[in-house]
């Protein structure tokens, strides 16, 4: 039987994970690549279908928005893994903690004293206009002034194999339970390679998530509950996930209700309070009261409680406004206005629209940009310049001329490559990297994250709603064994 | 626990355990069909009649026939206590409570509803047998109770699970008993001929009873049957019973020993208390067909005092009673 092997797979125009340009396999591949040679093809296929028969029995599956009656669909898992070498992270750690301290510094400056707008870092007509900018959170100050507990920033490594990051996700990140099954369904594939590789493990992510929740209160024992907007939200299986790992209430809008001013869980004996909310619905959502007066997500009289410090929500309302794209830009002048320091982790490029000499760049251009709505994620509202068609472009040039605060846009990058399992072969397929931060007393980032592949062969959207899939990552530690 | 959470754990056991006898009666039929005498009209309207749907039959059917039957009561999206639908009704609910359930508890759930919709897209109503299906189906649905019994501590969600579970399998019981009892007694068969013994041990085993009555009974008798499935205190699908151990998870939910704190124990307590004291030939001679529709709808009046007493969000916010 045909063994697996990488003879006929190209590595030229971009960089990727396992070999450098002249086809040698990077150290923290080489046992990896090893254990593949030896197996048939036809066994890495059979182990990559038990792979889809899993995801599919644990149900882990999510609901596609614009399909008709919403499908029901499994993120695929390749079973290839993202392989990091232990000093790439350890130099990604220390950038993503330095970036969400400054980040969190920024929020509670802007709701407080604004003196990052005073002092003119950044400019206060782009911030103030931002949907997302609550001038509901005005004032206030969430226990130990920590805003986003909850981060899932995404990065990318361009051609020469550089990290950068390419958004912030500081409202409702999702994905962490695809990464947490994703390793568990590996740790099966390919059992002896765990053991060999030392991978560094993150099974603990829900415990520490747990404790982060648990010390944003003084109330013992804390009532902990995960708010979802419900069944037919495409991140409900998270949501689930989470709180049965942490051992908390999974409670929809309808589930609670607010009286003088503490918040309470309908159950069958009655009325019980709840004290931290990991609410994983838009700010819009989570009070009628409050915003948009037509949602039924949320529950009345939630801001007000939450205002009064009768309960904690996680992460806080508002945040929204510092992963706002146009903000984005400000990120390294605003790191070094808080901590004096120059960023670790760079930015892409970004080309502000709002700004009259990107904005004419950005027309001019359109074809070879990124173009991206400054307030819209899961790769909607986007457009690849060097993809699109005349067509598209003039589309968006309206657009962006119309509101051009709306707007900003970025060179197209080529994303890194890892090989992944197509029909029959192996291919490079390009991946993003989704890694989590906690942020409580301390900040705590688990080794990992979800990488993002986009499966469609050149294609650079990894978004799962967009045809991406997902890979398991192993972080190694530094002492590799050979 | 969630009022929410608790309304949806004892639905997704009513929707299991009604599969699981729509599934029997399925393969029972379907046996009983076979072995018929030419001239005998098959039995496959009565079967319609006991799920109580007979009406959204007629409105989708002409007539009644036996793949008809098999479709409309197996896979028939249209009939909203199809096996089909209520296995993807238990899955969507136990969707819905994920924490509450074990992993086993939701693997096999899963399992069963990519084995309903495998059965729908390939057709299993057109199989020539497609008694295979159902009995898969049967023991995935009693491989689930055993799942859920080994792994689910017993707290308040296991309880409203099984007081679910105890009200459905009750008033299936009683539906099987209604429709072929007064079937069976107005047919011109003799009484004890083949036919007739046939038909009796049919009903049994629509309810999995053969065995177990035979042993306690060893005669098949119309009266012995009655006295079985209703006032037997041993057998795990007897009203009483049912309705006796549905009597203990409430009690373990609201503390109680005995009396009774709400409508819904006043309610289940004394329908189960009507039962202990009935006596089986007033029951015949009063007439079993009106006993057992009157028994039925105080059935459905226990499921409301527990909608009322548990899961009402609106209650409950109007008692104000505040738990820390």
């Amino acid at each position: 039987m045909e063994k697996v092997n990488f003879e006929n797979y190209e590595t030229t125009g971009f960089f990727d994970e396992m070999f450098n340009n002249e086809q040698k396999v990077h150290d923290h591949y080489a046992l990896f690549k090893e254990r593949l040679e030896k197996m048939s093809w036809k066994k890495l296929n059979f182990l990559q279908h038990s792979t889809d028969r899993a995801q599919l029995s644990l149900g882990m599956t999510f609901n596609v928005y614009s399909d008709n009656q919403g499908i029901e669909r499994i993120l695929h898992l390749d079973i290839i893994p993202r392989i990091i070498n232990g000093k790439d992270w350890d130099f990604l750690e220390k950038g993503l903690k330095q970036r969400i301290q400054a980040l969190n510094m920024f929020i509670h400056d802007l709701y407080n004293d604004q003196k990052v707008l005073k002092d003119k870092i950044i400019p206060k007509d782009l911030v103030l206009s931002s949907a997302t900018y609550l001038k509901q959170c005005v004032g206030l100050k969430p226990p130990e002034n920590i805003w986003c507990h909850i981060t899932g920033t995404d990065l990318i490594r361009g051609d020469d194999g550089n990290y950068f990051v390419l958004e912030d996700n500081l409202r409702c990140p999702s994905g962490v339970s695809y990464m947490l099954e994703n390793r568990e369904i590996l740790k099966r594939t390919f059992p002896e390679l765990f053991e060999k590789l030392h991978v560094r493990p993150i099974y603990d992510y829900s415990h520490y998530l747990r404790d982060m929740l648990e010390s944003l209160t003084t109330v013992t024992p804390a009532c902990i509950a995960v708010l979802s907007p419900g069944i037919y939200n495409s991140a409900y299986f998270e949501h689930a996930y989470l709180a049965q790992q942490m051992g908390a209430e999974l409670v929809e809008g309808r589930d609670l209700v607010v009286k003088n001013d503490f918040v309470y869980m309908t159950t069958t004996k009655g009325l019980k309070r709840v004290d931290v909310i990991y609410r994983r619905v838009d700010d819009d959502f989570i009070d009628p009261l409050m915003f948009n007066k037509e949602s039924l997500l949320g529950t009345p009289g939630l801001f007000r409680a939450y205002q009064k410090n009768n309960v904690v929500l996680v992460n806080a309302p508002g945040t929204g406004v510092a992963d706002d794209k146009a903000v984005y830009a400000y990120i390294p002048r605003i790191i070094k206005y808080y901590l004096g320091e120059e960023i670790l982790l760079p930015n892409v490029k970004t080309y502000i629209c709002a700004e009259e000499k990107d904005c004419n760049y950005v027309i001019e251009n359109i074809h070879e940009l990124v173009v991206k709505q400054t307030d819209a994620s899961g790769g909607y509202g986007m457009l690849i310049g060097p993809k699109s068609t005349k067509q598209e472009q003039s589309e968006f040039k309206t657009k962006i001329k119309n509101n051009p605060r709306n707007y900003i846009a970025q060179p197209v990058i080529n994303l890194s490559r890892v090989p992944t399992l197509t029909e029959g072969s192996i291919e490079g397929r390009h991946v993003d990297l989704r890694p989590y931060v906690l942020y409580g007393k301390e900040i705590k980032i688990i080794p990992g994250g979800l990488t993002r592949v986009a499966l469609k062969k050149g294609s650079l959207v990894v978004n799962s709603s967009q045809g991406g899939g997902s890979k398991d990552t192993w972080v190694l530690d530094n002492n590799l064994k050979k | 626990m969630l009022s929410r959470v608790a309304d949806t754990i004892y639905w997704m056991n009513r929707y299991i355990e009604r599969a699981e006898n729509y599934a029997r009666f399925m393969d029972v039929n379907f046996n009983l069909s076979l072995e018929m005498p030419p001239d005998a009209s098959e039995q496959w309207k009565p079967l319609v009649v006991t799920t109580g749907d007979w009406l959204l039959y007629q409105s989708l059917h002409k007539k009644v026939e036996k793949r008809k039957v098999i479709y409309f009561l197996g896979f028939d999206q249209n009939n909203p206590n199809s096996i089909y639908n209520c296995i993807v009704k238990a899955r969507e609910n136990a969707r819905a409570i994920r924490p509450e359930i074990t992993k086993e508890v939701w693997e096999q759930i899963n399992y069963l509803y990519y084995l309903v919709k495998a059965g729908f897209e390939k057709k299993r109503w057109q199989s020539k047998d497609p008694r295979n299906f159902f009995m898969e189906v049967k023991k995935g649905c009693q491989l689930l109770y055993g799942i859920f019994d080994a792994t689910i501590s017993r707290t308040d969600g296991w309880h409203f699970g099984k007081i679910g579970q105890l009200i459905e399998r009750a008033d299936k019981t009683s539906r099987v008993l209604d429709v072929k009892y007064h079937i069976l007694l107005s047919t011109s068969e003799a009484v004890g001929s083949p036919l007739d013994l046939m038909q009796w041990g049919a009903l049994l085993k629509s309810v999995s009873a053969y065995d177990m009555y035979r042993k306690k009974y060893g005669k098949l008798s119309s009266a012995g049957i009655t006295q079985f499935l209703i006032l037997d205190r041993d057998f795990p699908r007897s009203i009483l019973r049912c309705l006796m151990q549905a009597e203990q998870s409430l009690y373990s939910i609201t503390g109680n020993a005995e009396g009774h704190s709400n409508s819904a124990e006043r309610h289940l307590g004394l329908l189960k208390s009507q039962l202990e004291y009935a006596d089986i030939n007033e029951i015949i001679n009063n007439g079993l067909h009106e006993y057992l529709d009157n028994f039925q709808k105080k059935l459905n009046d226990v499921s409301i005092a527990i909608f009322d007493s548990f899961f009402s969000v609106e209650n409950i916010t109007k008692q104000n009673q505040i738990q820390y």
